[in-house]
């Protein structure tokens, strides 16, 4: 049997499930893991073994009563770990940022709810960019996570501790959350699979929101297959969530080892451009002979307004975000600095509770909702995404799905963007117009530049992942790429 | 201007109203809307606006707006959405309030005030939907106080936002249409509209101009109006100190101004200038409201008769002037306690104008005197019945039923019962009668001959004695008949 940290989630629940291993002895495995290996990586916020193991124990003594283990289910027994932004039950909360230090929710949120009543084990609670807002997980107000290929690097962001941990072997596979790339990046960096799903196809519930209408919660993963079995346990309408569309529950691996012969690739011209560094370029052409090998037609195609995007993504999410973060005032939970008036403890409490690019955003935000401003940059900015959506939707007439790099670059060094906002920025200008538009794509690993992974962007289009999933699940098996893995895991 | 007069000037008004709904849940969360209940013990992550929870619209909410707005006259926005209104205030947990902005659920509507020749229509421009806010508690002052507490319960109730146009010109007229408006937004059974409760808020923005003008003046909006009489007396104050800013060459200040009760006096809360910028921005958790024509017809065919509806039906049905017909369908309730006494004492003979006369006077008086409405009270129309049968069949007088009213009102014991006990009953027993009538006209010799030389009043004063000397209960027209008989 291959060591723990080395098999995909459906291997491990496999294996529960044939009474090799239990359900705690699978837990503590991770945890010791982690124990042993965080403390170069600081991946997790924070662990939660007490309760692990119990959970764990419970669920052993559950399949111990199950006339057949197979009853049990997709990930029965599996451990996972959730981006600090979505609510927990009685454990800590919180977006990376002392404001929310002390935040303990009451309730959990859709996707964990979900995760309990298939019989997963939480571990722990992964580190972030403050509230989301970064691309390197620089920005946590605890401390930076780092890239398990290589520990000078930063392992994207936001969701950059779910990454990490994942790609480390820390944890079979984690939940993210994706606003403007948040899931894909850091599973492009980490080299590991990340999905961004349909705007609407999992419960926002108990996602702390960034930007209400680009935020989706999405798997990361080691392979495809674990993405499409999360999938089956998180996605579905959820009536707590408005947003959260109607729709009947489907099998996202029914579609999963079909052949893709004759699906059309579009490959937009505007990608795979200057933008880009030309060792990531080079590793997405490559992965476009494999598509090619397999039967599919792969054209180049247009996708005409992506320069505008990333400009109105700036304007659209700093706005919702203004918005959005206005609640953590110091009034009824969270932190608070004292004050004799309140306005003033308002504003003693927000600066010394929010870093410097939530506050930028916050600024920004404002100033583009306020009155006089408001048609200029808001206004306009939702025509642009109109746009950009319309991209989409013309492309989609065409092809079946749209492939280019996930990240214009791979890892970088620490440090080396932190004092320019806008170099940060960019790291997001291919999985941007994907929010905008709502479109659902993934990110999987296609070969290693200077030895660090580089991501391979697929889109859909709206619900129809399975597809999608489809797609990079072949293109995975072509390629051989997903087996690829840094040197913390081969040594173990 | 030193020869000015107020008949110089003329007033615009328009009042912007909020009326919580009567769901039994909140807006957006399955919270109950109990008013009264502890603090903060109707509340849960959703109306406390935790980090990550989404507000789900209640579809109870949404019906009662409709039918408020059907009930005004408005036009159903076949499409409406909900906007965030943000600003920082202890009481709003979200920092933004859920509310509708350019795209409202209704628009377009009207009432009707003023009677006869006065008779006016005064236009409703819009009506949306929003979710309340928490509730402050300062401890002592709102000035000095050294903690203030927050209550939430309040928080997430559903409320409509009427804002009339400003076709009001006059402080009565103002207060005549928010009578009319709360009438049929109770009828309509959308809400209580108890402004002592909270549930009816009116604010007022008001202007003068010269009298025929059709420009409009700069205006101020008043708040903290708390009850129908406070909207008369504020604007009435607000629209003299304008007409006196104005003679003494001075200029209205668009701002809003604070009703003092207790002052009788509005003091300028913010300027134009420190206006809220609410930065307004369509709420990214909801979805666009759509509402197809048939389901805005099946909430018309649920609407209930409205008050001017009903009040022409007891004008043609039951005979009643249209003063008492106005009077007594001005409630919902009080026209349903009208109606259930006559369905159990009749239609002839004059009955329903009876039942009139003893509702609109005894009964209302007694509701004002203890600040209650009908619903509220222990009488019922069976007391109300059966007292006016006793009368007529003369077990009692009219005033000896007035006398037990307020008894039979308080204490809620059927107005047999209270006769019983006390004695209360009329002398019919003619031999009794007798007795007294005898000794009356022994002991009033002078009055007896007055009356008997021909003076026909001096019976009203023997009548008088032998009532006095039964205690009000003897039966007149027996006493009379009595006296006429022994004094030949």
């Amino acid at each position: 049997m291959a060591r723990l940290h080395e098999m995909t989630a459906l291997e491990i629940a496999a294996s529960i499930g044939a009474r090799e291993v239990s359900v705690e002895e699978v837990a503590l495995y991770f945890l010791e893991r982690i124990g042993r290996l965080d403390g170069s990586l600081r991946s997790f916020i924070r662990t939660v073994p007490e309760r692990a193991v119990a959970a764990a124990v419970a669920l052993d003594r559950r399949l111990a009563g199950e006339v057949s283990a197979r009853r049990a289910g997709g990930l029965f027994g599996v451990p996972f770990a959730v981006k600090d932004n979505i609510c927990t039950r009685g454990i800590p909360t919180t977006c990376a940022s002392r404001i929310l230090e002390s935040f303990v929710p009451p309730y959990d949120a859709t996707v964990v709810r979900r995760m309990y009543e298939a019989g997963l084990v939480l571990l722990g609670k992964t580190n972030m960019d403050e509230f989301a807002m970064g691309s390197s997980c620089e920005n946590s107000a605890f401390f930076e996570t780092r890239n398990p290929w290589n520990l000078e690097t930063v392992p994207g962001g936001s969701s950059g501790g779910s990454a990490a941990a994942v790609a480390a072997g820390l944890v079979p596979f984690a939940l993210g959350s994706d606003t403007g790339g948040s899931v894909r990046q850091p599973a492009a960096l980490c080299g590991i699979v990340g999905l961004k799903p349909t705007y609407g196809a999992v419960s926002r519930y108990g996602l702390v929101a960034f930007a209400s209408s680009l935020d989706q919660i999405g798997p990361l993963t080691r392979d495809v297959a674990d993405c499409a079995a999360v999938m089956n346990v998180i996605a579905g309408h959820d009536e707590m969530d408005s947003t959260s569309a109607p729709l009947p529950s489907r099998d996202y691996s029914a579609r999963l080892g079909a052949d893709i012969r004759g699906i059309r690739v579009g490959v937009p011209r505007e990608y795979m451009g200057e933008g880009a560094e030309p060792g990531v370029r080079s590793c997405v052409r490559d992965a476009l002979g494999v598509l090619e090998d397999l039967g599919a037609v792969v054209e180049e195609c247009a996708l005409p307004h992506t320069e505008y995007a990333l400009s109105a993504y700036y304007l659209i999410a700093p706005a919702e975000a203004s918005s959005n973060l206005a609640r953590y005032d110091g009034v009824r939970y969270g932190l608070r600095e004292d004050a004799a008036e309140v306005h003033q403890m308002y504003e003693r409490t927000r600066r010394r509770g929010f870093g410097p690019e939530v506050k930028r955003r916050i600024m920004l935000g404002t100033y583009a909702l306020s009155s006089g401003y408001y048609d200029a940059y808001y206004l306009k900015a939702l025509k642009v995404r109109t746009l950009v959506k319309r991209d989409f939707d013309i492309a989609f007439e065409k092809y079946d799905v749209l492939v280019g790099p996930t990240s214009p670059t791979v890892a970088f060094p620490i440090g080396s963007k932190t004092g320019d906002p806008v170099k940060m920025y960019l790291s997001d200008v291919f999985s941007v117009p994907v929010n905008l538009a709502g479109v659902p794509a993934i990110s999987v690993p296609c070969g290693l530049h200077d030895g660090l992974p580089v991501g391979l962007q697929m889109i859909g289009r709206p619900f129809e992942e399975d597809f999608l999933l489809m797609v990079a699940h072949a293109y995975e098996q072509a390629a051989g790429t997903s087996r690829l893995r840094p040197r913390m895991v081969s040594e173990g | 201007m030193d020869s000015a007069t107020a008949a110089e000037f003329e007033p615009v008004i328009g009042l912007e109203v909020h009326v919580e709904l009567k769901t039994k849940s909140k807006i957006f969360c399955p919270c109950p809307t109990k008013f009264g209940a502890e603090p903060n013990t109707q509340v849960c992550p959703v109306c406390l606006g935790l980090p990550g929870v989404l507000p789900v619209l209640n579809e109870g909410a949404v019906e009662l707006a409709v039918m408020a707005a059907l009930a005004l006259n408005c036009d159903i926005r076949p499409s409406s959405r909900f906007h965030r209104k943000n600003y920082f205030y202890p009481d709003l947990p979200k920092a933004y309030q859920i509310s509708q902005y350019d795209h409202p659920l209704a628009t377009g509507g009207w009432i009707e005030v003023g009677a006869g020749a006065s008779r006016k229509r005064i236009g409703i421009k819009r009506l949306h939907l929003e979710e309340d806010a928490g509730k402050l508690m300062h401890e002592g002052s709102i000035e000095t106080a050294a903690r203030s507490l927050v209550d939430f319960n309040r928080c997430g109730v559903p409320l409509i936002e009427i804002v009339s146009e400003p076709d009001i010109s006059s402080p009565e007229e103002a207060k005549e249409y928010l009578q009319v408006l709360k009438s049929i937004l109770q009828y309509a059974g959308v809400s209580d509209c108890r402004m002592q409760e909270g549930s009816l808020r009116v604010d007022a923005n008001v202007s003068v101009r010269p009298t025929g003008s059709a420009a409009f003046g700069t205006r101020t909006e008043l708040k903290n109006i708390g009850s129908f009489r406070s909207v008369v007396r504020g604007l009435q104050y607000e629209i003299r100190r304008q007409i006196e800013v104005i003679r003494a060459g001075g200029e209205v200040l668009q701002e809003t101004r604070h009703w003092d009760e207790q002052r009788e006096v509005t003091v300028a809360l913010r300027g134009k200038e420190e206006a809220h910028d609410y930065r307004y921005f369509p709420e990214p958790d909801l979805v666009p409201l759509h509402l197809d024509r048939e389901w805005v017809e099946s909430v018309r065919l649920k609407l209930p008769e409205l008050p001017e509806a009903r009040k022409r039906r007891f004008v043609s049905d039951y005979g009643l002037p249209e003063y008492d017909a106005g009077v007594l369908t001005a409630s919902p309730s009080l026209a349903e306690f009208y109606e259930r006494c006559v369905g159990l004492y009749g239609r002839g003979e004059g009955r329903p104008k009876t039942v009139s006369n003893w509702v609109m006077g005894e009964l209302t008086r007694f509701l004002n005197a203890n600040n209650i409405e009908i619903e509220e009270a222990r009488v019922t129309p069976s007391h109300v019945v059966e007292l006016l049968r006793l009368i007529e069949g003369g077990s009692i007088s009219g005033k000896i039923a007035k006398a037990i009213f307020d008894r039979m009102c308080e204490t809620g014991e059927m107005p047999s019962q209270i006769v019983r006990r006390e004695g209360l009953g009329q002398i019919s027993d003619e031999s009794e009668i007798a007795a007294v009538v005898a000794r009356v006209i022994e002991e009033n010799p002078k009055v007896v001959g007055d009356y008997k030389s021909g003076k026909a009043q001096a019976l009203g004063y023997l009548v008088g004695q032998v009532m006095k000397a039964t205690g009000g209960r003897a039966s007149p027209g027996l006493v009379n008949r009595v006296l006429r008989e022994r004094l030949g």
